[in-house]
C-alpha cells in the first residue's frame, strides 16, 4: 500500500478477504507471515494496536452500538475526559471533534442523533468518521456497498475520493466489478484464501472476472447424456424478499424437466437462496407462481411440499440441514419419523428406524463408528452424505440441492456428485444451485445464472466457463443496458436497473 | 436521473392507528378511577380519614371525610384517564399516569383509614415513609447490584445469594471483632465472592448466566446455613452478635417537616443507598467508566473494535455488584437484627424484579424498590387496622408489576441488548 492510494481487493465471498483484513486489524492472529508498516513488522495483539499503527478499519456490519448516540460511539475508547480518576466524559469537547472531522471531509453527520435511528449510510459514515478521529492513515472498508442504495454507494466514492486526496490510503474489499474499475488504483484478485493476480483498474471486465472466478480444473463428473422428460418444476414470475424485506429475487421464471440437472450459478447473495427457500415454502412468496407437475404448491408448508416428492439439501448442513446432538439413525428420519415403519401413532419404533439406518449408512457410504454416534461428531463430507441419503431415500420427482459440496472432501464430493446424477437418471428433476462453478459446470444439462435477483441468462454446460464468469458478473451479451448500469456509477447516472434489481445484490452475507 | 427511485429498505414505523399504547393504558387508568370513586366511595364510611404528619395518631394531620375522599380522588383518576384517552404531550404522559395513579391509591386509602375501627382511623405518614424506605433499602442496594452487573452483559440472577453471603458475613465478622467497620468490609467481600465465582463462571466458562446465578443461590443458602447451624447457633454471643450501626440525625436536613423525621433519622445504610443510586447513575451516565460498561454490554464485539477490554469490564462490574449488594446484606445484620437462616427471604429476586421494572436504571430502580417497599409498609399497615383486603394481595404487587412491565404496559423495556450472551473473541 502507498499513501494515498486506493487499493481493491477483489474476490468471491468466502475468498478470504474479510479474514486477511481482520487480521490486519488485530482482530485475528495470524498462524504465520507477518505485516510490515513502513518497512517494519508489526504485532497486532488487538485492535487497540491497530488504531495505534493508524490503521482503522469500517466493518461489513457495523460496530456501532444502536442505542448511543453519534458522538458516544465515535468517543467510546478514546473518550475525552475531565476530573481525574471520576473520568467524566468531557461531551462538549467529543462533539466539537466530531464536527470538525465531518467537516473537514465533508462527511455530514449529526452528533447527537442516536445510531439505530440512522439510515445505514450515515451510519456507515459515522464508521469513517469514527475512524479518521482517530488519525488513521490506511482505512479498510470491507464490502462497504454490500448494505448500500445506488445513491449511498454514489455518495461513498465521492468520499473515498476525497480521503485520498487527503492523503489516506484506502483498502477497498469488493467484489462489484463495476465499483473497483471506477475507483480504485490497484486491484488484488484473492481466491480460496491466495492472491490469483493484481492488476490495474484498466484491466477489462473480462479479465477480471476470469481472475476472481478462476481457471482451476474442472471437476470430472461421469455422466451420460440426459433424456429430459415433462416439465416437473415450473417457476414463474417468481418475487421474493430477503429476511431485510429487500427484493432478493425478482421475476425468476424457469423450468426443470424430469430427468435433467438445472445447475443455478451466480455469485452468492443474488437470490439463489431465497429463490429455493421460496420453492421449499420456507420464505413467502410476493408475486409468481410455483408448480410441481402440474400443482400449485406456492403457499404451502414445507412439510407439504417434502411430502408432495421434493427433496432438499440446504445449503448451510449446521443451521438448517441436521440436528447435530441427534444420533446418525434419528437425523436419516428427520423428515419421515411420523411415517410407517418408523413411527406408529405416539411412538417411533427404534428397531425400524436402526434397520434402515443401517441399510443407508452402508448404501451411502457414511464413515461414522456407529448409527447411534451424534451426527455432530462426523466430518463434514459425512455429515452431508447423511443429508444427502436421508432426502434420496424417498421416491422423489423433484431434488434441489443447494451448496451439495460446501466443506466436503474430494472423495465425498465424487460420491454426492455421482449420487445427484444417479438421482437424475432414474427420472428425477433435479436442481442444483452452487457457488463453485466447476461443481454446476460439471453437474449441470444446462445452467441458469442468477444476477442480482433475475436469470440473466441460460446456457449450455459446454459453454467456455469465461462466459458464465462474465454473466456471473451481471454482463450478458443481450443485456446491455445492465452493463451500462453497472459501470454507470463513475458518472452518477444508473441508466437501468431500476430500483429492484438494485436492491438484489445488496443482499451480501458474508458472514 | 437523481430523480430515479430508491429501494426504500427503511421499516416504516408501525402504524398503531387511534389504539396507541398510551391511550389503552388511558382506559386502563379510567376503569380503575371509576372502580375507586364508586367502589372505593360506596365502602367508605363518613368517618374522617386522618392522615397524620407523625410516627402516631398526634399531631398535625390532613383530615378528609371518607367518602368524599374516596370519590374525590376515584374522580382525579378518572380525569387523568379520561387526558390519555383524549390524548397528551408525549412528555406530559408520565406525569399525568403519576397523578392519576396517586389518585386511586389515594382513593383506596380513604376507604381503607375511614372504614378502621373507631380509633385507629388515621394513617401515620411518617412511619409509613420511614418503613417504605426501611423495607426497600435491600432491594435498592440488590437493584443497583443488578444495574451494575447486567448494563455489562452480565445477568445477575444471583443478587439473593450476594445479599445473604454479604448479610452472613457480616454478622460473623462483625460479631468476632466487635466492629461494625469489619462487618461491614466483610459483608462486601462476602457478596464480592458470590460475584466471583459468578464472574469465573458466566464470562471465563461461559455457563450460562441464569443456571449459574440460580445455582449460586443455593449455595449461599445451603454455605450461610449450615454455618450458621453449626457456629451461630452453638454460641450465639461469639458469632452471631454483631455490633450495630446507629442512626444518625443530620443536622438540619433532619428538621424538614414529615421527611426529616422519616429519612434524615436513619443509619448508615439508608445514606448510602441512595448516595449509590446517584453516584451509580452519574457514573452510568456521564463517565468513560459507563460508557464503556454500556457499550460492553449493548454491543461487546464494537467495545472490543474500539479497544474496550470486554471481559475486564465484565469482571470488574461484576465484582463490584457483589460489593453493593454485599453491603446490601448487612443492611440487616448490622443494623437490623442477628443472622437468621436464609433471612433474605427472596428480596434479591424481588430486587431482580425492581431492576426490570425500572428499565436497568439506577433511578428507575430507586423508584421500584420504593414502590415495592411502599406496597410492603401498606400490607403491614392494613394488616394493623384489621382490613378486609388480605395482606398477600399487596405481597402480590412487586411481581404483578414485573409482568405488567414486561409485557410492555409502561412503556418499552429493553434490557442490555448483550445481556446474558457470553463474550468469545472472534
Amino acid at each position: 500500500m502507498e499513501p494515498g492510494e486506493i487499493h481493491a481487493l477483489l474476490g468471491e465471498n468466502g475468498a478470504g478477504k474479510s479474514t486477511l483484513m481482520n487480521v490486519l486489524y488485530g482482530l485475528y492472529q495470524p498462524d504465520e507471515g507477518e505485516i510490515l508498516v513502513d518497512g517494519k513488522p508489526l504485532k497486532l495483539k488487538g485492535p487497540s494496536d491497530a488504531i495505534a499503527a493508524g490503521i482503522g478499519m469500517v466493518h461489513q456490519h457495523f460496530m456501532l452500538v444502536p442505542v448511543f448516540t453519534v458522538t458516544e460511539n465515535i468517543m467510546l475508547g478514546a473518550e475525552q475526559v475531565r476530573g481525574g480518576i471520576a473520568g467524566f466524559l468531557d461531551r462538549r469537547r467529543a462533539r466539537r471533534q466530531v464536527a470538525e472531522v465531518s467537516e473537514r471531509y465533508n462527511l455530514r453527520v449529526d452528533p447527537d442523533a442516536v445510531i439505530e435511528d440512522l439510515p445505514v449510510g450515515i451510519q456507515q459514515r459515522v464508521e469513517i468518521v469514527k475512524a479518521l478521529t482517530r488519525d488513521v492513515d490506511l482505512l479498510i472498508l470491507d464490502e462497504p456497498t454490500a448494505v448500500l442504495t445506488p445513491q449511498e454507494t454514489e455518495e461513498l466514492l465521492t468520499v473515498m475520493r476525497s480521503l485520498k486526496a487527503a492523503g489516506k490510503s484506502i483498502v477497498f474489499i469488493t467484489h462489484k466489478l463495476g465499483e473497483v474499475k471506477a475507483i480504485a488504483d490497484r486491484i488484488t484478485v484473492i481466491r480460496r484464501g491466495r492472491t490469483v493476480g493484481t492488476a490495474l483498474p484498466e484491466a477489462s471486465r473480462d479479465e477480471l472476472a476470469a481472475l476472481m472466478v478462476g481457471r482451476s480444473v474442472r471437476l470430472t463428473v461421469e455422466k451420460g447424456t440426459a433424456t429430459p422428460g415433462e416439465p416437473m418444476l415450473e417457476v414463474a414470475g417468481l418475487v421474493v424478499d430477503d429476511d431485510r424485506q429487500v427484493r432478493a429475487v425478482d421475476g425468476v421464471d424457469l423450468t426443470v424437466r424430469a430427468g435433467e440437472v438445472l445447475g443455478v450459478a451466480g455469485v452468492q447473495g443474488n437470490g439463489q437462496t431465497e429463490l429455493i427457500e421460496a420453492i421449499m415454502g420456507l420464505r413467502p412468496v410476493l408475486a409468481g407462481t410455483v408448480s410441481l407437475g402440474g400443482d400449485r404448491i406456492d403457499g404451502w408448508k414445507t412439510k407439504k411440499v417434502l411430502r408432495a416428492g421434493v427433496g432438499y439439501v440446504p445449503e448451510d448442513r449446521s443451521v438448517d440441514g441436521l440436528v447435530k446432538e441427534f444420533s446418525v439413525a434419528e437425523n436419516l428420519v428427520l423428515d419421515i419419523y411420523d411415517r410407517p415403519p418408523f413411527g406408529a401413532g405416539l411412538a417411533l419404533r427404534p428397531d425400524a428406524i436402526a434397520t434402515s439406518a443401517k441399510e443407508r449408512i452402508e448404501q451411502f457410504d457414511v464413515r461414522t463408528s456407529s448409527a447411534d454416534a451424534p451426527v455432530g461428531t462426523l466430518s463434514g463430507g459425512n455429515q452431508q452424505k447423511v443429508i444427502v441419503a436421508r432426502e434420496l431415500s424417498r421416491p422423489l420427482k423433484l431434488f434441489i440441492a443447494a451448496q451439495p459440496t460446501r466443506g466436503v472432501d474430494v472423495g465425498s464430493i465424487e460420491f454426492i456428485h455421482s449420487r445427484i446424477i444417479r438421482e437424475r437418471d432414474i427420472g428425477t428433476a433435479v436442481m442444483v444451485v452452487s457457488s463453485e462453478l466447476d461443481e454446476v459446470i460439471g453437474l449441470a444439462d444446462r445452467i441458469a445464472v442468477m444476477y442480482r435477483g433475475r436469470i440473466i441468462g441460460i446456457v449450455g454446460p459446454d459453454t467456455p466457463r469465461e462466459e458464465i464468469g462474465l454473466l456471473m458478473a451481471g454482463i450478458s451479451p443481450d443485456a446491455v443496458s445492465e452493463r451500462g448500469a453497472d459501470a454507470a456509477p463513475t458518472d452518477g447516472t444508473a441508466t437501468d436497473g431500476g430500483p429492484a434489481s438494485d436492491a438484489g445484490s445488496a443482499n451480501e452475507d458474508e458472514a | 436521473m437523481s430523480t430515479m427511485a430508491v429501494p426504500d429498505v427503511a421499516v416504516a414505523p408501525v402504524d398503531a392507528g387511534f389504539w396507541t399504547r398510551n391511550r389503552k393504558v388511558g382506559l386502563v387508568l379510567l376503569a380503575l378511577g371509576l372502580l375507586a370513586a364508586v367502589l372505593f366511595g360506596a365502602l367508605a364510611t363518613d368517618q374522617q380519614a386522618r392522615f397524620t404528619l407523625s410516627d402516631d395518631a398526634a399531631g398535625a394531620a390532613l383530615e378528609i371525610n371518607g367518602t368524599i375522599g374516596a370519590i374525590l380522588f376515584g374522580i382525579i383518576a378518572i380525569a387523568a384517564g379520561a387526558a390519555l384517552l383524549a390524548g397528551v404531550p408525549k412528555r406530559w404522559f408520565l406525569t399525568v399516569l403519576g397523578v392519576g395513579l396517586v389518585g386511586f391509591v389515594l382513593s383506596f386509602l380513604c376507604w381503607q383509614v375511614s372504614a378502621a375501627p373507631t380509633g385507629q382511623n388515621f394513617m401515620p405518614l411518617v412511619n409509613i415513609i420511614r418503613g417504605t424506605f426501611i423495607l426497600a433499602l435491600p432491594l435498592i442496594f440488590g437493584a443497583l447490584a443488578g444495574v451494575l452487573c447486567e448494563r455489562s452483559g452480565v445477568v445477575n440472577v444471583a443478587i439473593e445469594g450476594q445479599l445473604l453471603m454479604g448479610a452472613f458475613s457480616g454478622a460473623l465478622f462483625g460479631s468476632l471483632s466487635g466492629s461494625v467497620w469489619v462487618g461491614l468490609v466483610a459483608a462486601a467481600i462476602g457478596g464480592a465472592f458470590i460475584s466471583l465465582l459468578l464472574a469465573v463462571f458466566a464470562i471465563r466458562y461461559l455457563v450460562d448466566q441464569v443456571v449459574i446465578g440460580i445455582v449460586l443461590n443455593l449455595l449461599a443458602v445451603g454455605v450461610t446455613g449450615f454455618l450458621y447451624e453449626r457456629l451461630m447457633q452453638t454460641d450465639a454471643t461469639k458469632y452471631n452478635s454483631a455490633p450495630r450501626f446507629g442512626n444518625w440525625n443530620i443536622p438540619l436536613l433532619e428538621d424538614i417537616p414529615v421527611l426529616g423525621p422519616a429519612l434524615f433519622r436513619g443509619n448508615i445504610f439508608l445514606y448510602l443507598g441512595l448516595l449509590l443510586v446517584l453516584v451509580i447513575h452519574i457514573g452510568l451516565f456521564r463517565t468513560r467508566w459507563g460508557l464503556r460498561t454500556r457499550s460492553v454490554g449493548e454491543h461487546p464485539t464494537a467495545a472490543d473494535t474500539l479497544g474496550v477490554k470486554v471481559l475486564r469490564v465484565r469482571y470488574r462490574n461484576v465484582l463490584l455488584a457483589g460489593v453493593v449488594a454485599g453491603i446490601g446484606g448487612a443492611s440487616y445484620t448490622l443494623a437490623l437484627y442477628s443472622f437468621t437462616k436464609n433471612m433474605i427471604g427472596g428480596k434479591g429476586f424481588i430486587a431482580l424484579a425492581a431492576l426490570i421494572f425500572g428499565r436497568w436504571n439506577p433511578t428507575g430502580a430507586l423508584l421500584a424498590a420504593l414502590f415495592f417497599g411502599f406496597a410492603d409498609q401498606l400490607a403491614t399497615y392494613l394488616g394493623a387496622i384489621n382490613s378486609v383486603i388480605p395482606s398477600q394481595f399487596l405481597a402480590m404487587l412487586p411481581y404483578l408489576a414485573t409482568i405488567l412491565a414486561v409485557a410492555g404496559l409502561v412503556g418499552r423495556v429493553r434490557a442490555p441488548a448483550a445481556d446474558g450472551k457470553p463474550y468469545i473473541k472472534g
